[in-house]
């Protein structure tokens, strides 16, 4: 194993003491309320809530239309509905974004599906065949569903950023290689197992309190309270935790929040929204498809000399997060790879289909499935082994990145890309697959390794501060509250190893109290994988001043428990609680040239697969996967091996299993969403858990400047499974001739592969 | 009253609206433990242990794990319901709630009382033996006798499911004096002739089956079911209600199982689990029809009857059936009548039966062809619905295939036999050969059509690929 050599840095922030709980492996602080059924979410509230109301949307199935009638009188002849809210009801701004260009009550349909007024009902039963009742009328209006319609109509929204470094033109005139073509990937639908939930009360004072399934409790604060009318104190949310979110409870919780506060406050009754599957798949946004068309150069030596290409993200039909997340995806087209001259414009289609938003990676693995793709199709024309391609062009120290930005420590890339080939076997392997491979006609293995390099911090340097709330009370005991959210990412987990360490008491002294907005306030969304960073700078900046606070009187009292330090503090009048706050520095960011520095580190991992595939169906299996992935010193072991594992199969699961289905013909469904359920979106199931994963944490990763010398681990994984697609095309050139490019559609579906294998054995001159 | 035994305590169904579920009825009465992840039996957060007849037909209870959001709360009139609730709780934790925490196997925890229900049956199983490192051990079956595919029908978004096949192969058995353990040696509740009524509506679980009949002559809009893992779908998402649901699946007589040198005959509302048991590996491609329809949440409650019942053109069992030339028994006041499996079904969901009729067994002859295979093409291994499922029972005799019999699903509005590829192969060399040419016959039978699940040239290219496929594993 190659060892790396940087000095151990040691912050205040990063330092580690001894004895730390930071660095126990620990079970998920909640596990055991998971486990038995105990632990509650939002739509489990219901049924403690007295009186609750229930609402159900009216959905109208057209792509695109302008409402010409809205008559909502025979649901009120639908015994048990109490109420339909429709625009006419919204005391303030008729919006359930932040870039007003989301009405909550529409008067165009933008999407199939659109929902344009709610019933509520006494009963779910009721609600929803009040909405039945409802009678739109709407005029149809010609539909963009893919983004090459959109494209070839030039319908665009926001800004179109250009990302450039050196001059590409030149780059690629002195290329002795140049290759061009169009990659294009689909999206993916978040299915966390909790769909979208909310539940809103009134208090007796009109404090409107929802609860909600949120993954940014201040936005959906502050959604509701502009939809009410209402100042921001005037709205309180608190999540208890969330059912999964991956990035789809970013956005999309606040309107349906709102319309349970609107109709909590209309009728002074608590009102719960929670959307069935097939509401919430064909309702609410998904990952961005994008649609890339490029042009590279390589040298003799297959080095990258330049690069232009253009990318389209499929956004839907309204802004949403789409300009940041093709943010993250111009600033991760280079992946791990130092690319000289390059020019990459970006842009955002506007489609009538749901609005597109925030997934695990956010826009950083789109942009790297384009390199990922260009070199494992140009590596059979340039005559380079992939891995050897890949590993050729990696960073080396003293480059940066196309935005400017230093990449920081790139040997550690190198030392997980070695010690991911020697306890893998890799070449051992290959050679025999190989040999494998020849022996059979109509199956084949492929082997592949990829990297990752993912930037760590939001784009937006703003939003990279947080807030906590540490109380210390009178027994010792320690309560803690914090701006982020869980989602089952073991970030309270984290927390409380935080909390624990930093105060130097057992992890049982510590509890942790849900994630309110009347607690800590203005808050970022629990995102971008900073979360830990952020709340736990955070936390150690209220611990710190409690400690502070407490030398003087442990000056006096050297031996006495922490019971005994804490109870003597409050005689002598001592603060024992503090509101900590933390904002990472030294970022910057400039939306508009492209250019920066907008993350603090880069977090970095290796993967490699071995995939079986069956040439009767393109049908596969992983047969072994081996990770080595860096996240710093890890403050909580098994949460962190578990995103891992999770990201990296959730990743396999965009990537060649998970196909998104719009009705595209020109028939009376356009638009609508065929794959809307379980039954027709697959997502990886124990059939795709690989039969050997093994997963090791990369060693001697300290980050200074983190806290405990820690790094994020919840988004990059995700893309360690692009060596999974990249194994599949491996074993489909196997049945081809040598030295034959490879072309694979994103998702790579049995169907896909067996195409692809197809193809191959033509080209062999085979029978298919 | 009507009534349901959840975790050892008596539940009143009395005033539940009968398009209830057994998720929502159990969430209503404070259990909130199981969650609606899809509402269509696709997800298992919602599993929940129900306590049934052993599927071998013995006198003892198996704790068998069903998705709750698909079965009537009505359904479960005097039967006895264990929820994740009533395993353990926090501070006394049942062995799987304590490998799932301590081993990672939760994170969001959404889906996790669903997999600790699907685990705790297999947890239970009576015929569960460490394998000591011996016997079937490959990565689906854990040292402990786990059967990986127990859990095959819970879906998890967010650990990957590493630490959840750790937890499984991790399990002991279970201690003396569990009382769950100890409740499976005597018998399991008996079906409950059950008469229930709301205002809109009506539940019947007939005690015979002559009143069943009598019911549905006099009802012939009726809904009939038996697992209801079709008409929940239909109930939970496109908010289906019928006046009247008849429920079949306890009725002795369809419920019959015998072996002769003749025939099989499988009473239509033996479950598919209670098949795949009962004829033990008998018919091998049985086996492979069994282990890859829905997932074990759902062979627990679906019925070979209701397959053919619902008459869907990519159900899993007609290929097979059709292939091994089954016949399909109909019974109705006005008697019984035998109807061969291909003569059954006339367009999309629909078939020969008339109005007042159910299905009450399926008859296989015997002996069935030398050479068998069921391919099921899907876009995910396990528990998925096929773009193209294929049946094979081919008999070669002196290297010449004497007779050959292939059904297929997924290719037209209705199951169908491949009589062309049928005609083409008999009385030809089994070789390859002739396996091409019978290949490219097959794959121009039916009229596959292009949805969400596939292509239509992708169903044509399969149906060919299935045959040269059967050729190479006849071979190995």
């Amino acid at each position: 194993m190659t060892t790396t050599t940087d000095p151990v840095e040691t912050s205040p922030l990063s330092r580690r003491p001894e004895r730390a709980v930071v660095g126990e492996a620990l079970p998920h602080e909640a596990a055991a309320l998971h486990v038995t059924g105990r632990a509650l979410y939002t739509d489990d509230l219901v049924g403690r809530t007295r009186d609750v109301l229930h609402a159900h949307p009216v959905q109208v199935p057209a792509a695109h239309a302008v409402v010409t009638s809205l008559d909502v009188a025979p649901a009120h002849d639908v015994r048990g509905v109490v109420r339909v809210l429709t625009a006419a009801d919204v005391p303030g701004l008729n919006d359930a974004g932040i870039k007003h260009d989301e009405p909550l009550f529409p008067t165009e349909v933008m999407y199939h599906g659109h929902a344009v007024c709610w019933v509520l009902g006494e009963t779910l039963e009721a609600a929803r065949r009040g909405a039945a009742a409802v009678e739109v009328e709407y005029d149809e209006l010609p539909a963009l569903v893919t983004v090459e319609e959109a494209i070839a109509a030039e319908s665009f929204q926001g800004a179109r950023p250009t990302l450039a470094r050196g001059d590409s033109a030149a780059g690629l005139a002195r290329a002795r290689h140049v290759f061009e073509g169009v990659t294009t990937c689909a999206g993916q639908e978040h299915f966390y197992l909790e769909t979208h939930c909310a539940l809103a009360q009134v208090d007796e004072n009109g404090q409107v309190f929802v609860q909600s399934s949120t993954q940014h409790p201040t936005e959906t604060q502050e959604i509701v309270a502009h939809v009410l009318g209402l100042a921001s104190h005037h709205v309180t949310v608190q999540c208890l935790r969330m059912g999964g979110g991956f990035g789809g409870k970013e956005m999309q919780p606040h309107g349906l929040a709102a319309i349970a506060a609107l109709g909590a406050t209309l009728t002074g009754r608590p009102v719960r929204l929670r959307l069935s599957r097939a509401q919430d798949m064909s309702m609410t946004g998904k990952r961005h498809g994008f649609h890339t068309r490029w042009k590279v150069g390589f040298d003799d030596d297959g080095l990258f000399t330049g690069l232009e290409a253009t990318l389209t993200a499929d956004g839907g039909w309204s802004l949403d997060l789409s300009e940041p997340v093709l943010s993250r995806a111009l600033c991760h087209v280079d992946n791990a790879y130092w690319i000289p001259d390059i020019t990459v414009h970006g842009r955002v289609a506007k489609t009538n289909k749901t609005s597109q938003t925030a997934f695990r990676g956010f826009g950083g693995p789109q942009g790297m499935l384009m390199i990922e793709d260009i070199i494992g199709r140009c590596a059979p024309l340039l005559g380079v082994a992939p891995a050897d391609l890949r590993r050729r062009n990696f960073y080396v120290e003293g480059q940066a990145t196309p935005y400017g930005q230093p990449v920081r420590h790139p040997h550690r890339l190198v030392a997980a890309w070695e010690q991911v080939g020697e306890t893998a076997s890799l070449d051992a392997r290959r050679a025999w697959i190989d040999q494998w491979n020849a022996a059979h006609a109509n199956r084949k293995r492929g082997l592949a390794i990829t990297p990752v390099k993912f930037g760590i911090s939001f784009n937006f340097t703003a939003f990279n501060q947080a807030g906590a709330l540490v109380h210390v009370y009178k027994d010792g005991s320690v309560l803690i509250n914090h701006g982020g959210t869980e989602m089952g990412q073991g970030l309270h987990t984290k927390m409380l190893q935080v909390a624990a360490t930093a105060l130097g008491v057992p992890l049982a002294r510590v509890r942790l109290a849900p994630t309110r907005t009347d607690k800590v306030p203005n808050t970022s969304a629990t995102a971008a994988s900073s979360s830990s960073d952020l709340n736990g700078g955070a936390i150690r900046n209220a611990c710190d001043q409690i400690l502070e606070r407490l030398a003087p009187v442990r000056a006096d009292l050297p031996d006495a428990s922490w019971e005994e330090l804490v109870s003597a503090a409050y005689f002598r009048r001592i603060q024992l609680w503090a509101a900590g706050y933390f904002a990472t520095p030294g970022l910057s960011w400039d939306a508009g040239t492209v250019r920066g520095t907008p993350f603090k580190y880069f977090a970095y991992g290796v993967a490699a697969a071995e995939v079986e595939v069956d040439g009767f169906t393109g049908g596969y299996t992983t047969r072994r996967v081996d990770i080595v992935h860096d996240v710093g010193d890890s403050l909580s072991p098994l949460v962190d091996v578990g995103q891992i594992e999770g990201g990296f199969v959730q990743g396999a699961g965009w990537l060649t299993l998970e196909d998104l289905r719009w009705d595209e013909t020109d028939g009376p469904g356009r638009g609508r969403l065929t794959t809307n359920a379980a039954s027709t979106y697959k997502v990886p199931s124990f059939s795709e858990l690989p039969a050997e994963l093994n997963v090791a944490l990369l060693e001697r990763a300290h980050e200074d400047g983190v806290v405990y010398g820690s790094k994020a681990v919840g988004e990059p994984p995700l893309m360690l499974a692009f060596c999974v697609r990249e194994a599949l095309r491996d074993a489909c050139a196997a049945f081809g001739p040598p030295g034959r490019p490879v072309e694979l559609p994103s998702p790579a579906t049995p169907e896909a592969v067996y195409w692809a294998l197809a193809a191959a054995r033509e080209a062999a001159g085979a029978a298919p | 009253m009507a009534e349901i035994v959840v975790n050892g305590e008596p539940r009143a169904l009395d005033g539940v609206p009968l398009h209830t579920n057994a998720l929502d009825f159990l969430r209503g009465c404070g259990l909130t433990g199981a969650k609606e992840g899809c509402a269509e039996g696709e997800c298992g957060a919602c599993a929940v242990m129900v306590a049934r007849p052993a599927p071998d037909g013995s006198a003892a209870t198996e704790w068998t794990a069903v998705n709750s959001c698909l079965v009537p709360a009505a359904a479960l009139d005097g039967q006895e319901v264990v929820t994740v609730e009533g395993l353990g709780a926090p501070d006394s934790l049942h062995p799987v709630q304590h490998e799932m925490a301590v081993r990672g196997g939760s994170q969001c925890g959404y889906c996790t009382p669903g997999f600790v229900c699907s685990m705790a049956a297999e947890f239970y199983r009576a015929d569960r033996a460490a394998t000591n490192g011996t016997g079937p051990h490959h990565d689906q079956w854990g040292p402990n006798g786990f059967d990986l595919h127990a859990i095959s029908g819970n879906l998890c978004r967010c650990t990957g499911y590493r630490p959840i096949k750790d937890a499984a192969f991790a399990l002991g058995f279970p201690i003396a004096g569990d009382p769950l353990a100890s409740r499976r040696a005597t018998a399991a509740p008996a079906a409950v002739a059950t008469r229930l009524r709301d205002e809109e509506a009506a539940y019947v679980r007939p005690a015979s089956l002559a009143e069943a009949l009598a019911t549905l002559r006099d009802h012939e809009d009726a809904a009939v079911v038996a697992g209801s893992t079709d008409w929940g779908v239909e109930v939970n998402l496109r908010g289906r209600r019928a006046d009247l649901v008849v429920a079949v699946d306890r009725l002795p007589e369809l419920r019959g199982f015998s072996v002769d040198r003749q025939e099989i005959r499988l009473g239509a509302a033996l479950t598919l689990s209670e098949v795949e048991r009962r004829l033990d590996g008998r018919l091998p491609v049985i086996s492979a029809l069994t282990s890859q329809f829905g997932s074990p949440l759902i062979r627990n409650s679906a019925t070979l009857g209701g397959n053919l019942g619902t008459g869907s053109p990519i159900g899993d069992s007609p290929p097979v059936l059709l292939a091994l030339d089954a016949a399909v028994v109909l019974e109705s006041l006005d008697g019984t009548r035998t109807v061969p499996l291909a003569d059954y079904f006339t367009g999309y969901r629909q078939s020969v039966r008339r109005p007042g009729e159910l299905i009450a067994e399926i008859v296989i002859p015997l002996p069935v062809s030398g050479v068998t295979g069921f391919h099921k093409i899907a876009k995910r291994r396990f528990d998925d619905i096929s773009s193209v499922a294929v049946g094979y029972a081919i008999d070669v005799v002196d290297g010449v295939v004497r007779r050959a019999r292939i059904g297929m699903g997924g290719v037209a509005a209705t199951p169908l036999r491949g009589l062309a590829t049928e005609a083409a192969l008999e009385g030809s060399p089994w070789t390859a050969e002739t396996v091409d040419r019978a290949a490219a016959v097959l794959a121009g039978e039916g009229t596959p059509i292009s949805d969400q699940r596939s292509s239509a040239a992708y169903r044509t290219a399969m149906l060919g690929q299935s045959l040269r496929r059967l050729f190479e594993e006849v071979a190995a």
